[in-house]
């Protein structure tokens, strides 16, 4: 649907180079890097705000490189949420109406339709100084949706937003993406990128440095800074259970590990912080309630010591100091205990 | 100079028809030149807060120049293009609007030593629109003109609000350059400056005062009527 063909885009001492995307209809597409990668020139690429020096965008096969950004059919949410401050929500909201609808009758009905689809109809004769950030950020949605994008891109959506604003927003965005909206969106969060992307692209000093599933970027990044910045070795896509009072994850349909109490989703994925895991050569009786006998299958000399990737049924990293490993004598092919805390793991619902 | 003057003598000289008719042309001639000068200065003004192109720097000296030569000096510039002999003089003649010794010549001349004012503050108003707004305008359909019109100008408008009412008001004070392209009929500072020539500062004094209390209370109310559009935006906003 969407595609982005060698594009390299220049501005100031910064570069994109040679970008390749392709985004499917009704693709949740994640642009996952650090401050400063490019992601935002990106978006403005595709919506013709920056021109590329080389390199061609499609939209529904037509080339739209070079077309006005008036005429692109997407839809741009900037990261400020760039609302006119001078006109009032439903104003913002019908401004890109101008010249489409002529009823006022159908203006209206179709602002009222997609302000209950957003959920801010008592907010429509407000002004945007009255606005909370999470509710700016919500009339930006409205604006952008009201002109039918083919794609909506989305900069850094869930910024500088409270826990609970961030999760009833990603709550509408799977919405919206549920009914059909394809969606790009851009984030510095592995945590966001994991919870609503379908698809993820890492960038990084304006290169795409990997793009796949979660799953693919997450568990075999393919290059060490993926690794680094998505900093989550021991990482799993579960289904999840109650058993006695307990929360489970279950990996593979074979793995059981135990999760903080809190009550979860039935998809989702874990992370385990390698640093987190402790090695014992039998099993020990502490607070931790995951223990898992497995076999130690390579170790690799680290910064901070030494990785060891321990077989339990599924491959977990662990990293401990020289000395440790040395003390315990662990060697290729040998047994070994692991245990980490239910408090260890961190929860990403999917 | 106010204590000077009583009030008797303020009174016959605001009832004097000469001093009625040049008072009245003074604030007329100022207004139709910042009216008509400002539909080329704010677009103007817009391309010097968004563009950048060869000499920019060369045209803002230019449109500064105004308020730092001698105003005599600007006259006799006006003069050059606006006599009867110049292609803007004869286009002029052909359509029956004369330059010189008229109040078209008039406004000419007091939009040329005001018109930075107003071209000052409305880049400035400009320069302080985000240009994401603008963006976000565009990126929602709209066409770079509407973007202008819906966008950039009512949020520069405080600015260029400001800078109408201060090029109206030093269209209204300026001497200079008037003198020099119409004598006659005759703007309120001139009428002050032949009193004084003629008379004494005497004749010349309650003419000064009358002119300064109706600049005085055009300006308050002006300002006032600023402020009213301001403070209702600011109430709307709440």
């Amino acid at each position: 649907m969407l595609e982005l063909r060698n594009i390299s885009v220049t501005l100031g001492n910064f570069s994109l180079k040679s970008i390749n995307i392709s985004v499917d209809k009704g693709d949740y597409f994640i642009l996952l890097g650090v401050s400063g990668a490019g992601k935002s020139m990106v978006l403005e690429t595709i919506a013709g705000l920056l021109q590329p020096d080389k390199g061609f965008i499609f939209l529904d096969g037509k080339d739209i490189t070079y077309e006005k950004i008036q005429r692109r059919s997407v839809g741009l949410v900037f990261q400020d949420h760039a609302i006119f401050p001078h006109m009032s929500v439903k104003e913002n909201i019908a401004y890109s109406l101008y010249g489409r609808i002529e009823s006022p009758s159908e203006k209206k009905n179709k602002i009222q339709k997609i302000a209950e689809q957003i959920g801010i109809s008592i907010l429509l004769n407000r002004k945007p100084s009255t606005l909370s950030g999470g509710e700016l950020q919500r009339v930006a949605l409205a604006r952008t949706l009201i002109q039918e994008p083919k794609v909506l891109l989305l900069d850094e959506p869930l910024a500088s937003m409270d826990i609970q604003l961030r999760s009833e927003l990603r709550g509408l965005l799977r919405r919206l993406n549920r009914n059909g909206q394809t969606i790009v969106h851009v984030t510095h969060d592995y945590e966001e990128a994991l919870s609503l992307g379908g698809k993820i692209a890492v960038i990084h000093n304006g290169k795409i440095l990997q793009t796949g599933t979660p799953m693919d970027v997450f568990q075999q990044p393919r290059s060490e800074f993926v690794a680094h910045f998505t900093g989550a070795k021991n990482f799993f896509r579960v289904t999840t259970s109650k058993d006695a009072g307990h929360t489970i994850a279950i990996v593979n349909d074979k793995i059981s590990i135990y999760l903080p109490a809190e009550a979860y989703e039935n998809n989702g994925y874990i992370i385990l912080r390698a640093e987190d895991i402790i090695l014992s050569r039998q099993r020990i009786d502490s607070s931790a309630v995951n223990n898992f006998e497995g076999t130690v299958k390579d170790i690799i000399p680290s910064r901070t010591g030494v990785e060891v990737l321990i077989d339990i049924g599924i491959l977990i990293h662990a990293i401990i100091t020289r000395e440790s490993m040395n003390h315990l004598e662990i060697a290729e092919g040998n047994l070994i205990w692991i245990s980490f805390k239910a408090t260890a793991i961190r929860f990403i619902q999917a | 100079m106010f204590l000077a003057t009583s009030p008797v003598s303020l009174f016959e000289t605001a009832k004097e028809s000469e001093v009625q008719q040049s008072i009245w042309l003074t604030m007329w001639t100022s207004m139709l030149a910042t009216i008509v000068f400002a539909f080329m200065a704010i677009p103007l003004s817009y391309l010097m807060a968004r563009k950048t192109f060869p000499l920019k720097k060369l045209i803002t000296g230019i449109i500064d120049l105004p308020v730092v030569i001698p105003h005599s000096a600007a006259g006799i510039a006006i003069l050059g293009f606006v006599s009867r002999n110049s292609v803007l003089g004869k286009i002029g003649s052909s359509i029956g609007l004369d330059f010189v010794g008229k109040p078209a010549g008039i406004a000419v001349a007091m939009a040329f030593v005001s018109i930075p004012y107003l071209i000052n503050a409305a880049r400035d108003g400009f320069s302080g629109v985000s240009v994401r707004l603008e963006n976000a305008a565009l990126s929602l359909g709209a066409s770079p003109s509407r973007v202008f019109f819906t966008v950039s100008l009512p949020l520069a408008w405080r600015n260029i609000v400001s800078g109408l009412i201060l090029m109206f008001a030093r269209g209204m004070s300026e001497f200079g350059a008037i003198i020099v392209v119409a004598y006659h009929p005759m703007v309120t500072p001139v009428l002050i400056y032949e009193r004084f020539g003629s008379f004494g500062l005497k004749y010349a004094r309650p003419v000064s005062v009358l002119f300064i209390l109706i600049s005085l209370a055009v300006f308050i109310l002006l300002r006032f009527l600023a402020r009213e559009k301001d403070s209702s935006e600011s109430s709307q906003n709440r």
